[in-house]
């Protein structure tokens, strides 16, 4: 080999990086010290500056997990519908009719926060190539937000950014936007969440994993060039913000959705011959984590030549090809002798192909670069000796129980009732909703609000007589229980999710989370993060649901204040029938039927809630507690009722509790209730705390049930011991009647509901 | 019937179109890729909507230029139908099919819901004959750039002509909304001078099941292809 003088005059930069790495470089990088000194141990030489690039990419918290492994690995994984659990690009669970549903979820919050428009649409575009990476052509979209205080100028801007990059991904690729979540909280001012799903469809026996085979077979880099952008993403996003956290911008990846649904067909494409044998998408730590997860996985080697890696700029270095996280690229191992047939396809994508290098039986990972070793590098201390921290922890909960006369107001229920529709929380996200495409590829049967769940339509399952299966898929997390109690709050996760998921008639499956929290060297943020994976294990395994796939987002803290826990759980189900499905608006002479615990019909758990935060301004106390032998009673009685075609909407009882519930099932079609009430409310007025916990409680495992079949409905729920109370019977009137208490008019709640949002974000049209 | 719906990078709609197509007629229509420059005789040409080229310069601007073009444009002086939908308009108006142009939003933001459409008084054309003059369509649109715009004296032109084929329409007094984009007199699809090619901002093709969408679309496509086969 020439002598590294030569190297000097050809790149100077590139001579640099192959130089031998200090202490400082790695602090730099952000490792620590023990961790610098294992890792020059465990190689046995002290790295040069793009192998300790590399170490440091692989040790970030995003890639190895080292704060949460110890506790994700207790999370239930397993069922006998799971084709492939955590660990791949994305989990695959099994639909039926040789079809796999193939679904993750995934953050992009820190480079969200940084530039709104390029962070959310990379984010989108990720879980995208996540998805198709397995063979999978994604069929919905779905995302969680959370935002900062709405009366923060700032959040408006970021809202704005988001909404458009969610959009602007989404939409131009052609997969619709489905639905989700957006919440505000002051916690989130200077860290906002934005989560993004993605759910495709395969044929169960194409599924496309990760692991290289065969030494010696060719290893194809396809898809965009590589630039300077996004270099180091992973260690930013594992890292607090700071006041010059915007001075990282240069670290936000650029996306491009164009190159993404060319890349998306020409793969898709490839994959329908028989040359592909393994396959990464190049995210977070681009070409590291791809090269080095394939390898691994293989127990095999690489060696790859840099120099043949499609680059946008002249004179890039070993380092920066390595940790550029530029978007639109996939690292393949192909069947020696199919690269013509393969280059062909992307041809006609005009998408670049180079073949850059061949699978080892060295176990070790060599790079060169203008003619030098830049990297030579055994792969098992890059992922085995990542460091596993058991970090201290402290579960905090709150224990004190509110009774409904702690919250003494002079509101009546009417002005409980705007307010609640004032806050942006509850509102209507119809402003949001509207910005993204939902309706393309023509299957999308509920989209954003029309069911607790989205639906969409499977392609290709249509029979006589029926449109054919489809996936109902939600996320959610309500953050304040969480942070009042961990397990509970990580529990009442996953049990939502599954109400969502039957309540629009589907059979809840399967989970894919996204554990948010702040700095988990702090004992209570690891608390929130041990309790909450407790909750969702207990809950997840007791509905069989596993978790087939995640992602953890930590060090969610500006200037040392830490985010509400959002452990965030997105979830998939399926209905064998979708003209079955069920929406949450009510018709006209439905009877409303209350499905629940009986106690929670006589008064209502206020701690915690929307309610207590009106009232108090500020959440406390316990959260309403969850029992899942209840929760699952009414999931499975209101498939069972949903089977024999007895229902004709159903909306579960969350936030802002029954009469918030009640007015959203009577909205779409303009109706009225005369509501009952329990024996002992009837003589309350409108002022009363019991009467009004009984409206606004947010006790769980409840489901408010809308049929034409009364008598038969209620037989059933009886033969079954089933808790339940009769609301009443809708009609046009457009006011929902409380006795002689309080007269509603659902016009006026409605139009407030609609307006919240627009006003907030002065669009007042 | 035969028909052809047209393929470029970055079109989305492509798969929809074909579903709705083959729900009507029973026969697939074929995939035109857009490198073609010799496409066999077809009695409709479908340009689907998307994002071509990424919708970068303008949307539309580069798939004009492709070579399919220039067939399409033989086609259509053979006396050949071409329904644009979306950013097939676009790509219409970008290739001076069709005239005007197509600028963002009013309120700048993409936007996807149900619009009500209008069957306007126009020359006899295979897209709306058979269809009564005031029908009303409920049909979704999903776009960032469908702000129709021409000049004024274009304008008489098109009215003289009866080229203004479809316009979003209010379905009460106080609907404000009612036009998603802030297009020129509501003005939701044009037709050109002979009738044959119609470009449209609304998807009909996402509009042919009623669990989803309603039937609307189903009704103007269906329309279409009994007008063409005659």
């Amino acid at each position: 080999m020439e002598p590294q003088s030569e190297l000097l005059k050809i790149n100077k930069n590139e001579y640099l990086a192959q130089q031998k790495s200090k202490l400082e470089d790695a602090l730099d990088m952000g490792l620590t010290k023990d961790e610098y000194n294992l890792i020059c141990e465990k190689i046995d030489k002290i790295p040069n500056i793009t192998e300790l690039g590399i170490f440091s990419a692989m040790f970030s918290e995003h890639c190895s997990y080292k704060s949460s492994k110890k506790w994700l690995k207790t999370l239930p994984t397993e069922a006998s519908h799971v084709i492939q659990g955590p660990g791949e690009n994305a989990g695959v669970i099994d639909i039926g009719e040789n079809l796999a549903a193939v679904f993750k979820i995934e953050s992009h919050n820190h480079p969200s926060f940084i530039e709104p428009y390029q962070g959310s649409a990379t984010g989108v575009g990720g879980i995208l190539r996540d998805v198709f990476t397995m063979g999978a052509r994604p069929i919905a979209l779905m995302n969680a937000l959370r935002f900062g205080s709405p009366d923060q100028p700032l959040t408006k801007h970021l809202v704005s950014g988001v909404v458009r990059g969610i959009g602007g991904y989404g939409n131009c690729i052609g997969i619709p936007t489905v639905g989700g979540e957006t919440n505000f909280d002051k916690s989130y001012d200077g860290n906002i969440l934005v989560n993004a799903m993605a759910v495709g469809l395969a044929k169960k026996d194409r599924i496309f994993y990760s692991a290289a085979t065969g030494a010696g077979n060719p290893v194809i880099y396809v898809g965009a060039k590589t630039g300077r952008d996004g270099i180091h993403g992973a260690t930013m996003a594992s890292a607090e913000f700071t006041e010059n956290s915007t001075e990282k911008r240069p670290t936000v990846q650029v996306g491009d959705p164009f190159t993404g649904k060319l890349l998306l067909e020409a793969c898709l494409e490839l994959m329908n011959t028989d040359a592909v044998l393994s396959i990464q998408d190049m995210g977070a730590a681009g070409l590291t984590s791809s090269s080095v997860e394939m390898a691994s996985k293989g127990s095999l080697g690489m060696n790859l030549n840099l120099d043949l890696v499609p680059t946008r700029e002249d004179k890039m270095t070993s380092y920066e090809i390595m940790l550029s996280e530029s978007q639109e690229r996939m690292l393949m191992i192909l069947k020696p002798g199919s690269e013509e047939e393969a280059k062909t396809i992307f041809d006609k994508w005009d998408l670049d192909f180079a073949n850059i290098g061949e699978v080892t039986n060295t176990g070790r990972l060599i790079l060169t670069k203008n003619g030098f070793e830049a990297c030579n590098l055994p792969l098992e201390p890059l992922v085995e000796d990542a460091p596993e921290y058991n970090k201290p922890f402290e579960i905090k909960t709150n224990k004190k129980v509110y009774k409904p006369s702690d919250l003494k107001t002079n509101l009546t229920i009417i002005d409980i009732l705007i307010t609640i529709f004032k806050n942006p929380n509850i509102a209507s996200k119809k402003w949001i909703w509207e910005q993204y495409d939902s309706s393309v590829m023509g299957d999308t049967i509920f989209a954003n609000g029309d069911s607790d769940a989205s639906l969409v339509k499977i392609h290709g399952t249509e029979k006589k007589g029926s449109f054919g299966k489809g996936l109902a898929i939600t996320t959610d997390c309500t953050p304040r229980y969480v942070k009042s109690d961990p397990i509970i709050g990580g529990m009442q996760a996953v049990c939502e999710a599954a109400r969502n998921i039957a309540s629009s008639g589907a059979k809840p499956l399967a989970i894919t989370n996204n554990l948010n929290f702040g700095n988990p060297d702090k004992k209570n943020v690891m608390g929130e993060i041990v309790g909450s994976i407790k909750g969702i294990s207990e809950a997840a395994s007791y509905l069989s649901t596993p978790i087939v796939s995640g992602n953890v987002s930590l060090y969610n803290e500006t200037n040392g204040k830490s985010i509400l826990p959002t452990p965030v759980i997105g979830m998939v189900g399926a209905i064998d029938e979708v003209e079955n499905s069920l929406e949450i608006s009510a018709k006209l002479d439905n009877v409303l039927i209350a499905l629940g615990q009986s106690d929670n019909f006589k008064a209502g758990w206020v701690g915690c809630s929307i309610y207590q935060e009106i009232i108090n301004k500020k959440n406390d106390g316990a959260p309403p507690p969850i029992n899942l032998e209840n929760e699952k009673k009414v999931i499975e009685i209101i498939l069972k009722l949903n089977e024999q075609k007895l229902l004709t909407a159903a909306h579960d009882i969350s936030d802002g509790g029954l009469l918030t519930t009640v007015c959203e099932m009577l909205f779409k079609y303009n109706l009225g209730l005369e509501i009952n009430l329990p024996n002992n409310l009837i003589n309350c007025d409108s002022h009363d705390p019991l009467l009004q916990s009984w409206c606004f409680g947010e006790d769980q495992a409840r489901i408010i049930i809308a049929t034409k079949h009364n008598k038969k409905v209620q037989l059933i729920l009886k033969e079954n011991n089933i808790d339940f109370f009769v609301l009443g019977q809708t009609n046009s009137s457009n006011n929902l009647n409380l006795k002689d208490i309080t007269t509603i008019s659902i016009n006026e709640i409605k139009h407030i509901n609609e307006k919240t949002i627009p006003s907030m974000m002065g669009d007042e049209q | 019937m035969r028909s052809g719906v047209v393929i470029f990078p970055g079109s989305n709609c492509d798969r929809d179109m074909i579903v709705a197509i083959r729900k009507i007629t029973g026969k697939t229509p074929i995939k035109i890729w857009h490198k073609e420059s010799d496409i066999p005789n077809l009695d409709l040409i479908v340009i689907p909507g998307g994002f071509t080229f990424g919708d970068y310069l303008r949307c539309g601007a580069l798939a004009a230029r492709s070579p399919v073009i220039s067939s399409i444009k033989n086609h259509i002086s053979r006396g050949g139908t071409v329904l644009g939908v979306c950013n097939g308009f676009q790509i219409l108006i970008e290739a001076k099919i069709l005239p005007g142009s197509l600028i963002r939003n009013k309120k700048l933001m993409f936007t996807c819901r149900e619009t009500t459409l209008e069957v306007q008084n126009c020359i006899k054309n295979p897209f709306l004959s058979g269809l009564k003059i005031g029908e009303c369509l409920k049909i979704p649109v999903a776009h960032n750039e469908g702000n129709y715009f021409v000049p004024k004296d274009l304008l008489k032109q098109l009215k003289e002509e009866g080229r203004i084929a479809l316009k979003y329409i209010k379905q009460n007094d106080n609907e404000k909304n009612y036009n998603p984009n802030g297009s020129t007199e509501d003005i939701a699809g044009i037709l050109s001078n002979n009738g044959k090619v119609l470009g449209m901002m609304p998807h009909p093709e996402r509009a042919i099941n009623y669990l989803h969408g309603g039937t609307d679309g189903l009704k103007f496509l269906t329309n279409c292809v009994e007008q063409i086969i005659g």
